[in-house]
């Protein structure tokens, strides 16, 4: 600590350039505090999923169907607990760019396998009542203004048709990180008036007593149905997720790209200052080493300035990013949930103090190499 | 009790033997130092006067262990410092050697203090006592009214005297000066010739000086001229204590 005076007031020598390096570090961890709410809001919920939770599609494709008469069966299969399912709406509200996923759901299980939604006992009540009932998340709600007792009317793309909904509860996630940008109505309220399809759902989700049964029960299931017109492919709720994201493109090579070479200029940026800072010093430091600091003592204060100035641009950085999710969805619920999380706080942390002494090593090493004579004679 | 000869008895606090220094400048080798023999003793005051190149800041830095001799020993107060290894020299220099240098040399962002307690930071020292070092070493500079002052806010010679006070808040063996007044108008070179003068009289320091000011030389004990490497002893003036 008592060389921290030393280290802070070599900060303090060049205000501009300092606020500006720590600028460059608060910029570039916004930018990361971003792409990880982006990352998150894209992966489909795949950080989220749980453990215990298998969906079962078919094997063919996701779009393809799966006969109802699988709910029993699978309900039969030693491990599983519940057995729920729904199927994929895809209707318009207002207008295609009002987009949000809508899924059509058995009322009687998905609330009992999803317990991470929350919705009030009344709601519940309510939504078992009404066969036009539609819960919607608390995100989406947001959103568009809906609230309890209003009627929604969505325009059927798959269906056709216009399809009226009762607005009679608003669902929350009991993490913050839980996605609550969709529509869950029904699954006998569309059943009832679909024109094709009876008879099938999109996908099971399929919970397990205990998620280390996941291999086994996968490899049951699909043995099962296999070389049957309805083959399944069971995978991990996370796998499942994933796979959905990735329909969107590439989300994760995206932000991992963006995020690399922005901390990859960051380090050039930062190592750049810190040997003009070292090489403005040359004469000090050699003071430094003459009256007796040691070459690693002057290595370790030149890291300490360089990872400083890391350390305040990365928790500005950050702390803007937090502040930045804080306030909710800035495109209006396209994002799903928006939620920067504090592990992700802490890795951009570390990353930053990372750079910051990546950057400064070389200059550090410079410093540390000086020799003293040659320098004092540059004074 | 300075001697040139290598005559000198074993009671010397620095002794030099057989000195060499060469560099190589491309295919030349250029000899500074060629056989040097000195013998100071303790609370001496010594002046070394010569040509530009005659190898007197060399010598300097060889003393202070900031260069290693080609051939030859130098011995400080029993220790061998001619071989000693970089980070042993290095430790060795901060308890040892107090430097003055002619520009001064302090970290411009950094109060005369903080200047001041720059080598007591590499002591186990605790804050307290730093502090009392420190006010010692800049009441002994008259400057214990000016510590809160940046060197920007100092005059040439009162960051001198911020200098010294550096060089001897460790309390070293001895002070090595690189023409401590050669940045310094008349009346404050004075000054610091004075102070420095006090620091031998009165606090028995042993200080060796690089200089090409014969009124500063003529405050030291012994008047050492170097010519071509080579050590030639001249009129002492100041006499010892």
């Amino acid at each position: 600590m008592k060389f921290f005076r030393l280290v802070w007031a070599n900060l303090l020598r060049k205000k501009v350039r300092t606020t500006l390096t720590i600028g460059s570090f608060a910029v570039a961890l916004f930018l990361y505090g971003l792409l990880v709410v982006i990352r998150g809001a894209f992966s489909g919920g795949a950080d989220q999923a749980s453990v215990n939770r298998l969906t079962v599609i078919n094997k063919t494709s996701l779009i393809m169907p799966l006969p109802f008469s699988y709910r029993d069966r699978l309900l039969r299969v030693p491990g599983v607990t519940g057995v729920t399912y729904a199927t994929w709406f895809g209707g318009v509200y207002q207008d295609e760019k009002n987009f949000f996923p809508q899924f059509a759901v058995d009322k009687d299980t998905w609330l009992d396998v999803y317990r991470e939604y929350r919705v009030s006992k009344e709601q519940t009540e309510a939504f078992m009542r009404d066969r036009q009932c539609c819960l919607v998340g608390k995100s989406l709600a947001k959103r568009f203004g809906f609230k309890v007792g209003d009627r929604i009317p969505l325009r059927g793309t798959i269906w056709t048709g216009t399809w009226e909904f009762n607005v009679c509860g608003v669902w929350e996630g009991d993490r913050p990180d839980v996605d609550t940008t969709g529509m869950l109505f029904r699954f006998d309220y569309l059943e009832e008036r679909r024109q094709f399809g009876k008879g099938t759902v999109g996908w099971y989700v399929v919970r397990l007593a205990n998620p280390d049964d996941a291999v086994k029960v996968t490899k049951t299931v699909d043995e099962m149905f296999a070389n049957s017109p309805f083959e399944t492919l069971t995978q991990t709720e996370k796998a499942f997720a994933a796979s959905f994201a990735k329909q969107m493109g590439n989300i994760e090579f995206l932000v991992t790209t963006i995020g690399s070479v922005v901390f990859f200029t960051l380090l050039l940026v930062t190592g750049n200052t810190m040997a003009i800072a070292v090489r403005e010093r040359t004469g000090e430091l050699a003071v430094l080493k003459t009256i007796g600091f040691p070459d690693l003592g002057v290595l370790w204060l030149i890291l300490a300035e360089s990872v400083l100035i890391a350390g305040q641009g990365g928790v500005l950085g950050l702390a803007l990013a937090k502040l930045f999710t804080l306030g909710g969805d800035p495109t209006g619920g396209l994002l799903g949930s928006v939620y920067l999380p504090w592990s992700s706080l802490g890795l951009g942390f570390a990353l930053a103090l990372g750079v910051g002494a990546v950057a400064g090593l070389l200059p550090a090493v410079a410093a540390m190499r000086l020799r003293v004579v040659q320098a004092l004679r540059r004074v | 009790m300075v001697r040139v000869d290598g005559r000198g008895n074993g009671d010397a606090l620095i002794r030099v033997r057989s000195l060499d220094k060469k560099y190589q400048r491309g295919s030349e080798e250029i000899h500074v130092l060629q056989g040097l023999n000195l013998d100071v003793g303790k609370g001496e005051f010594v002046a070394f006067m010569g040509p530009s190149g005659s190898g007197k800041t060399t010598l300097l830095n060889l003393l202070g262990g900031l260069d290693v001799p080609t051939s030859g020993s130098i011995t400080v107060a029993g220790d061998e410092i001619s071989h000693m290894s970089g980070n042993k020299l290095t430790a060795w220099r901060a308890r040892h050697v107090g430097f003055v240098f002619q520009m001064y040399n302090l970290i411009p962002v950094l109060t005369a203090f903080q200047n001041v307690e720059l080598p007591l930071l590499l002591t186990k020292l605790s804050k307290a006592e730093r502090r009392s070092h420190v006010e010692t070493a800049l009441s002994v500079v008259g400057l214990a009214d000016r510590m809160k002052h940046y060197p920007r806010q100092l005059s040439g010679g009162q960051e001198q005297r911020v200098a010294i006070a550096r060089a001897i808040v460790a309390d070293p063996t001895f002070l090595l000066a690189d023409e401590p007044t050669g940045d310094l108008d008349r009346k404050s070179a004075e000054e610091i010739m004075g102070l420095i003068d006090r620091l031998v009289h009165e606090h028995g320091k042993t200080v060796l000086m690089v200089t090409h000011d014969p009124r500063a030389a003529e405050q030291a004990h012994v008047l050492l001229h170097l010519d071509k490497g080579v050590l030639v002893e001249g009129a002492a003036s100041g006499g010892p204590a």
